[in-house]
C-alpha cells in the first residue's frame, strides 16, 4: 500500500489539498488551542493555588474533606485517556455547544482534560516559593489574598511559564486528538486523508506542521520564562 | 514596652510532643535593645516567631503596649503586625522584585498611593546607603546589601518594634559590624525597640543594651549585657562566654582573667599585650585568643591572665579598654559557688 506514496501524481496532489486546507486547519488548532488554554487556565490556575494554600500548614487553610475531594476529582479526571474523556463528555459538550462536533465543540473535552493537568502544574510552581518569602510577608501584616497576589503567583512566574508551556504542548498533542472524533484542526486532516483516504503525503504535511508548532511554542515558552527570571544575574 | 508572660510552645511531631519553649517571661522597654542568645535548638526562632504569632504559643501572652496579641483577630493581628517588623538570616527578600518594589511592598499592604510609596521607598533607601540600588535586583546584591534591603523594608511601615532573627549570621565580621552599626543607629534616632535574637556573643555586646540567656526552651539568666558576660552564672551562659577550647585553657589560670573583646579594633591583640607590659608594667599571660584581621581591623576574643592586686587589674583594663576593644575582669565561679544553682 506504500509504494505510490511518493510518485508525482501523488506528490501534485498532496501539495493541492495542503494548499487549500492546511491554513484554516492551522488556524483552527492555533485558536482550539488558545481558547482551550485560556478556559482550562482560568479554572486551572485558581484550584492550583487553592491547592497550595488550602493545605494543613498552608496560608489559609481549608476544610480537610473539601482538600479531599478537590484532589480526588484532579486525579480523576487526569487518569482518564483523553480520547476517552472526549467520549463521556460528549453530553456536556451537546449542552454547552448545541452539537458534540466541529471544531468549537472539542474545546469542551479539551479544558476538562487540561484544567487538572494546569492546576497541578500550578501547585507544583507555587510550590517553588520560598516558605520563608511567604512568612516574611505574613510578618508585614499581608492577608492571605494579598500573599497570593503579590506574592505567591509573581515570584513563580518564571516556573509558571515554563509549566504553561508544556501545558500548551500538551493540548496541541490533544487537539491532533480531538481531530479523530469530530474537532477540526491539523489532526483532522492528518486522520482524513492519511487514515482514512490513505494520502500519507498530506498526513506526514499536517503532522510536521504539528512538529514545528511544538518546537516554536517550547522554544518561545522558554526564552520567556528565562527572561521573566530576575533571580538571575544578568 | 514588650511584655511576655509564661510563653509555652508545644510542637506536635511524628514522635511525640516537643516542649520548644517552657514559660519564658521577659519585658522589654521602649527603645531598648534587647538581646536574646542561645545555642541551637534552644528555642530563639521560636521565641521571636510567638512574638508577632507567626507561631501561636500554646499557652502565655505577648503583649506590646497593652494590647494582647494572642486575643486579636487575625484582621486585627494583621493591623498589629505592621508595627512589628521583621528581619531574617536569609533576608527573604521578593526575588522577581527590585529593592525599590521590595520596600514598597509594606506600604502596599498599608495602602499608600503607589507615587507616594515610591517615594518613601527611595527615601528608606537612602536612609540604609543604597540609593543607587533601587533598580537592581536582589540577586544582583551582596547578602550585607540585601539585609539592608531588608531592614529598608522593615522600617518602611513605621514599626515600634524590629525584631532581627540571626539577622547578621550570614555576613562576614565586617558586614555583620556595619549592618550591627545600622540597627543601633536606627534605634536611636527612630526609638524603634529592637529585639535581637543570635547566638553570637559579639553581637549582643556590640549593640544590645540587655540580654536573656535562653536554653532548652527557658530563660536561664538574664540582666545588663557586661553582667551577664562578665560573669555568666548558669551552665548555657558560660558555654557561650567560653566556647570549648577557651574554657580548656582556663583550668590552668591561677591569676585574675581579663577578657578583651575586639570589634574592629586599630590595634592588634598581641602588641597591645606588650603595650600593657611596658608602658604599665603589668606583665599578662594569654590564655587563649582568638582573633582575626579584617581589612586592617581586629576581631575576635582574648583572654589574658594577670597577677596581682585590683589595682593593677583596675589599671590592665583601663589601658586595654580603648577603640574597637573592651576589657573586663571575668569573674570565675568556683566549683562550690555555683552548685547550688544547677539541678
Ligand atoms: N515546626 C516545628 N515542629 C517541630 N519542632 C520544631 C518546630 N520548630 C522548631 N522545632 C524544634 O524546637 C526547637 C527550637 O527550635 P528553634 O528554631 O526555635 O531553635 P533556635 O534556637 O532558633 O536554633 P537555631 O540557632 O539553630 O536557629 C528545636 O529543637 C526544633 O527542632
Ligand atoms: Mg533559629
Amino acid at each position: 500500500m506504500f509504494e505510490n506514496i511518493f510518485t508525482q501524481e501523488a506528490w501534485i496532489e498532496a501539495w493541492e489539498i495542503a494548499r487549500t486546507e492546511i491554513p484554516l486547519a492551522l488556524w483552527e488548532t492555533v485558536y482550539v488551542t488558545v481558547l482551550s488554554m485560556v478556559f482550562a487556565i482560568i479554572i486551572g490556575l485558581p484550584l492550583g493555588v487553592l491547592l497550595v494554600v488550602g493545605e494543613k500548614d498552608g496560608i489559609m487553610p481549608l476544610p480537610k474533606w473539601l482538600m479531599a475531594t478537590l484532589g480526588f476529582i484532579i486525579n480523576l479526571l487526569r487518569s482518564i485517556p483523553f480520547i476517552i474523556l472526549i467520549v463521556i463528555v460528549i453530553p456536556l459538550t451537546r449542552a454547552i455547544v448545541g452539537t458534540s462536533v466541529g471544531t468549537v465543540a472539542s474545546i469542551v473535552p479539551l479544558v476538562i482534560a487540561s484544567f487538572p493537568f494546569i492546576a497541578r502544574l500550578v501547585e507544583t510552581s507555587l510550590r517553588e516559593v520560598d516558605r520563608n518569602v511567604i512568612e516574611a510577608a505574613q510578618s508585614m501584616g499581608a492577608s492571605p489574598m494579598r500573599i497570593i497576589t503579590c506574592v505567591l503567583i509573581p515570584e513563580s512566574v518564571p516556573s509558571l511559564l515554563s509549566n504553561l508551556t508544556i501545558a500548551i504542548t500538551t493540548v496541541i498533542g490533544f487537539t491532533a486528538m480531538s481531530g479523530v472524533l469530530g474537532g477540526g484542526g491539523l489532526g483532522k486532516i492528518a486522520i482524513h486523508y492519511g487514515y482514512n483516504r490513505y494520502k500519507y503525503l498530506v498526513m506526514i504535511f499536517a503532522t510536521a506542521i504539528l512538529v514545528i508548532l511544538v518546537q516554536i511554542v517550547q522554544s518561545v515558552g522558554r526564552w520567556l520564562a528565562q527572561k521573566a527570571d530576575r533571580r538571575l544575574k544578568k | 514596652m514588650i511584655e511576655i508572660q509564661n510563653l509555652k510552645k508545644t510542637f506536635r511531631t511524628a514522635d511525640g510532643e516537643f516542649d520548644a519553649l517552657n514559660g519564658v517571661s521577659i519585658s522589654v522597654a521602649d527603645g531598648e535593645i534587647y538581646g536574646i542568645i542561645g545555642m541551637s535548638g534552644a528555642g530563639k526562632s521560636t521565641l521571636v516567631r510567638c512574638i508577632n504569632m507567626l507561631e501561636r504559643p500554646t499557652a502565655g501572652t505577648v503583649c506590646v503596649d497593652g494590647v494582647d496579641l494572642g486575643k486579636l483577630k487575625s484582621k486585627e493581628l494583621r493591623a498589629e503586625r505592621r508595627k512589628i517588623s521583621m528581619i531574617f538570616q536569609n533576608f527573604n527578600l521578593l526575588m522577581q522584585r527590585n529593592c525599590l518594589d521590595n520596600v514598597c511592598f509594606p506600604l502596599k499592604l498599608a495602602g499608600v498611593k503607589k507615587k507616594e510609596a515610591k517615594v518613601r521607598a527611595q527615601a528608606l533607601l537612602e536612609t540604609v546607603g543604597l540609593a543607587d540600588k533601587a533598580y537592581a535586583y536582589p540577586a544582583q546584591l551582596s547578602g550585607g546589601q540585601k539585609q539592608r534591603v531588608a531592614i529598608a523594608r522593615a522600617l518602611a511601615s513605621d514599626p515600634k518594634v524590629l525584631l532581627c532573627d540571626e539577622a547578621t549570621s550570614a555576613l562576614d565580621p565586617k558586614t555583620t559590624q556595619s549592618i550591627l552599626e545600622l540597627i543601633r543607629d536606627i534605634n536611636r534616632r527612630l526609638g524603634i525597640t529592637v529585639i535581637v535574637i543570635t547566638h553570637q556573643m559579639n553581637v549582643i555586646e556590640e549593640i544590645c543594651d540587655r540580654v536573656a540567656v535562653i536554653d532548652g526552651g527557658r530563660i536561664v539568666e538574664e540582666g545588663a549585657v557586661a553582667d551577664v558576660f562578665s560573669a555568666p552564672k548558669s551552665e548555657a551562659a558560660r558555654r557561650i562566654v567560653f566556647p570549648e577550647d577557651e574554657l580548656a585553657a582556663l583550668p590552668y589560670a591561677e591569676e585574675r582573667i581579663v577578657r578583651l573583646v575586639f570589634n574592629g579594633s586599630e590595634a592588634a591583640a598581641t602588641p597591645l599585650i606588650a603595650g600593657l607590659a611596658v608602658d604599665e608594667g603589668i606583665s599578662a599571660n594569654i590564655l587563649y585568643a582568638s582573633t582575626r584581621n579584617i581589612g586592617g581591623k581586629v576581631y575576635g576574643k582574648m583572654l589574658v591572665g594577670l597577677p596581682g592586686d585590683d589595682d593593677a587589674v583596675k589599671r590592665a583594663i583601663d589601658y586595654l579598654n580603648g577603640d574597637g576593644v573592651s576589657a573586663g575582669e571575668l569573674v570565675r565561679e568556683d566549683s562550690e559557688s555555683t552548685k547550688g544553682e544547677e539541678e
